[in-house]
């Protein structure tokens, strides 16, 4: 892999390390009221990628909340993460029609291939791979997507070309 | 007319720019659908394909390329019309689009052998009308979709948008609005499905004067995206929808629940907002009518335990998402404690209709004593998925059969998924019920042919219900993980005497001691298919195999020698290496190493790679 690659489609940041600090811009820009948390960790997360224990500290402090109470929430909402992610997000539908077309098969493929499952980042923190219930384009099925682009009617050929291609770049 | 009725129409006339229309009826355009499924299919390039003929020969004046909305037939991605003839071209690749531009847009005539075939007869069918999939439908909601450009507000109002709106203002009796869609017998799918005027009317009671218009388009359930779809194809009727019933409930704010993974509905309808705010649709004093009302999005993602009104008004209040013991209803306290009206996107994108053209005729659009249209995602093991819109009371198997052509070519159906997976899973012979007595909670209706297992099939259903579970009450935090647990063991061939009885035992329990629609509904799909499939629960647990040849541990794969070439491109990809065998003879597999991934029978360009269902040799289907 490539540093070019890696810096087009790179999702994690510096992590608030370094010098500007993304995480006070969107806390000085936010109400500080309860209905706003998912919000706010929400853009944490896209700008941190992950949710470390400094930021739900912060964001408490900021809403006046708990950081269990903080915690408990970011836990409850499976999009929240709370260790950095892999450089590319690869997603695997498993919603009913991909279920019946053959997504199974796709896991199964990128497990073999990656040796991770979903929910799980790859060593070298190259792949995170996650499964999905459903992206809502069931024409496609089965349907993967990398890095948000949709690859639809995948079957485990094109996928292993997919992932072949990507590790020869 | 009255003095406040020309303030208001002289306010409305300054909203619309005319000039600035881009899909318009009865001129030269090429409209490319741009939804989310023909964009996963290429429409992109496609859409680029069309502008750069258009500007090598000069005609980029004369045609204009318009992006449009969902279509419906999303199985026939990217699809491309051309106006105002109305040719419809399926499966659009950028090659093809030289051919389209030199003889539709210049010669007129339709290129033939790029129309959609008719699925019996082969014919070519020319116009999009004629195309069996929409031939069967009704589009009342989603009239516009398809036929707009959803990133302008002028295209929506040039069709009519915001004038149920404009119309309510002048008459000025908020009640009269209630009635119709009472009258109208308009329901939503969100929570307890019902009425969403005796809701409206509900909220107005009590003493509370701020109020909520909560519209949710989540869709939690795999296999739905009939909301996302009216968001994506027309923002506006969803937003004027809202407005009315800020202006039947004196409501002056509202929030949208989209998925955060749906990027194009939110999109759009951000746009659409940022639209409506710039020209006074929302915000204080709109139209000079005294309403003040503004909507904010609300983006998550997919929650299936949403589906539950008070779970899902805890987590727009930024809680973790846990239903709540009722009454008081959302309609009494909802969010922030405020009465609040809650109804899915495709309700509120009927509003306008209801309003323009009355209630009885939304009504009489259903059959029977339904009354008004339904919106279905269909997906799965069908010829003709996408979006539908049928008449109220419409049988299961003219959906599945007529509009979605039925199961592909070769294949039995044997089974329609509905409402996902807190719905039911119906056998091809009971498809002769009414669509909306069976589907009332969600869009979704997944088609499954004869190479599904329902075993497994309630495992996976079961499973997202398990895991997405708010865990609150103990019979589905219980009942759902040892319901699944029996699940796994049977399609992993350790089921044993006694786990149907179980199975249908914890079900029942489930279904009767939990507070919401989840715990309430989770166990739908296990009740239902040992109820309609008991044989194949009984061939995984006594018989030890998997008759439609899914259940990896419980099938073997093996070649056929007479089907075999040996053309060596099994072994070549074989993950495991256990195929041998010489080029040009047959190939044999070695089962104790096969993984069962699949792999040859997907590459194999004979078909020779059979799957046996368990030990015996009777050949699953799907596997010729």
């Amino acid at each position: 892999m490539t540093a070019a690659v890696a810096s087009t489609t790179c999702r994690c940041r510096s992590g608030g390390q370094t010098g500007d600090d993304p995480l006070s811009a969107i806390l000085a820009t936010c109400s500080g009221e309860r209905p706003e948390l998912v919000a706010v960790l929400q853009q944490a997360q896209d700008a941190l990628g992950y949710l470390s224990a400094e930021t739900i500290r912060r964001i408490a402090r900021r809403l006046r909340l708990s950081e269990s109470d903080v915690f408990g929430v970011a836990t409850f909402y499976a999009e929240f993460r709370f260790s950095p992610p892999g450089r590319h997000r690869l997603r695997v539908c498993l919603g009913t029609a991909c279920h019946v077309k053959g997504g199974v098969q796709m896991m199964q493929t990128i497990e073999r291939r990656l040796g991770v499952g979903a929910g799980e980042t790859t060593p070298d923190g190259e792949y995170e791979v996650e499964r999905v219930a459903c992206l809502g384009c069931c024409a496609l099925a089965p349907v993967i997507t990398l890095d948000d682009q949709i690859h639809g009617q995948m079957n485990v050929i094109e996928l292993q070309s997919l992932l072949d291609a990507r590790t020869d770049d | 007319m009255s003095e406040r009725a020309d303030r208001i129409e002289a306010a409305f006339a300054h909203v619309f720019h005319p000039s600035m229309v881009s899909a318009r009826e009865g001129e030269q355009e090429v409209r490319v659908c741009a939804a989310t499924t023909c964009a996963g299919s290429g429409a992109g390039a496609v859409r680029d394909a069309f502008r750069d003929e258009l500007t090598r020969r000069g005609l980029q004046q004369e045609w204009r390329v318009v992006e449009t909305g969902c279509r419906g037939s999303c199985d026939q991605g990217p699809i491309v019309s051309v106006e105002p003839a109305g040719v419809f071209y399926p499966r659009v690749s950028p090659a093809s689009v030289p051919r389209i531009v030199a003889e539709t847009l210049v010669g007129g005539r339709p290129v033939e052998d790029l129309l959609y075939r008719h699925p019996d007869t082969g014919r070519p069918v020319a116009r999009a009308a004629d195309v069996p999939f929409l031939l069967g439908q009704r589009r009342l909601v989603l009239a516009l979709a398809g036929r707009i450009d959803p990133a302008s507000i002028d295209d929506a109002i040039a069709h009519e948008r915001y004038r149920a709106f404009v119309e309510a203002l002048i008459a000025d009796e908020p009640d009269d609005v209630i009635d119709a869609v009472e009258e109208s017998g308009l329901r939503t799918r969100v929570g307890d499905p019902g009425s969403v005027g005796s809701r409206w009317r509900r909220a107005l009671d009590g003493t509370h004067d701020e109020r909520f218009v909560v519209c949710t388009a989540d869709e939690g359930d795999p296999g739905a995206f009939a909301d996302r779809t009216v968001l994506e194809s027309d923002p506006h009727a969803v937003i004027e929808g809202m407005l009315l019933a800020a202006f039947a409930i004196g409501a002056r704010h509202g929030v949208v629940r989209v998925r955060r993974d749906h990027a194009a509905a939110g999109e759009r309808l951000r746009g659409a907002l940022v639209e409506c705010r710039e020209r006074g649709l929302l915000g204080r004093d709109i139209l000079g009518a005294g309403l003040s009302f503004d909507i904010e999005i609300d983006a998550a993602e997919r929650m299936l335990v949403c589906a539950d009104e008070t779970a899902l008004i805890a987590s727009l209040e930024g809680r973790r998402a846990v239903p709540r013991i009722r009454p008081p209803a959302p309609t009494e306290a909802g969010f922030r404690g405020r009465p609040t009206v809650v109804s899915d996107a495709v309700a509120y994108a009927a509003v306008p209709w209801i309003v323009r053209n009355g209630a009885a005729a939304y009504a009489a659009a259903g059959l029977h004593e339904h009354t008004g249209t339904r919106v279905f995602s269909l997906s799965g093991q069908v010829r003709n998925g996408g979006v539908v819109e049928v008449p109220a009371g419409t049988s299961l198997r003219r959906v599945v059969e007529d509009i979605g052509g039925g199961a592909r070519p070769g294949r039995r159906l044997k089974a329609v998924q509905i409402g996902g997976p807190l719905g039911v899973c119906l056998p091809a012979t009971a498809l002769e019920a009414p669509i909306d007595d069976l589907a009332a909670g969600s869009s979704s209706l997944v088609v499954l042919d004869d190479r599904t297992c329902m075993v497994d099939l309630a495992r996976h259903l079961l499973s997202i219900s398990q895991r997405e579970g708010c865990g609150t009450c103990v019979p589905c935090r219980l009942g759902t993980k040892r319901s699944l647990e029996i699940l796994e063991r049977i399609v992993d061939g350790r089921g044993r005497d006694g786990d149907m009885e179980l199975l249908a035992e914890l079900g029942t329990y489930c279904s009767q001691g939990t507070l919401c629609v989840l715990g309430g509904n989770a166990s739908n799909p296990v009740l239902g298919t040992l109820r309609d499939f008991a044989d194949e629960y009984e061939a995984h647990i006594t018989e030890r195999r998997c008759p439609a040849g899914v259940c990896r541990a419980l099938i073997t794969y093996s070649i056929d020698p007479e089907a075999c070439t040996g053309c060596t491109l099994c072994a070549q990809r074989c993950p495991a290496a256990v195929i041998s065998g010489r080029e040009g003879q047959p190939h044999v597999i070695d089962v104790s190493g096969c993984t069962k991934c699949d792999i040859c029978r997907q590459v194999c360009p004979d078909g020779a790679v059979r799957v046996r269902s368990g030990v015996s040799q009777a050949v699953a289907p799907g596997t010729a």
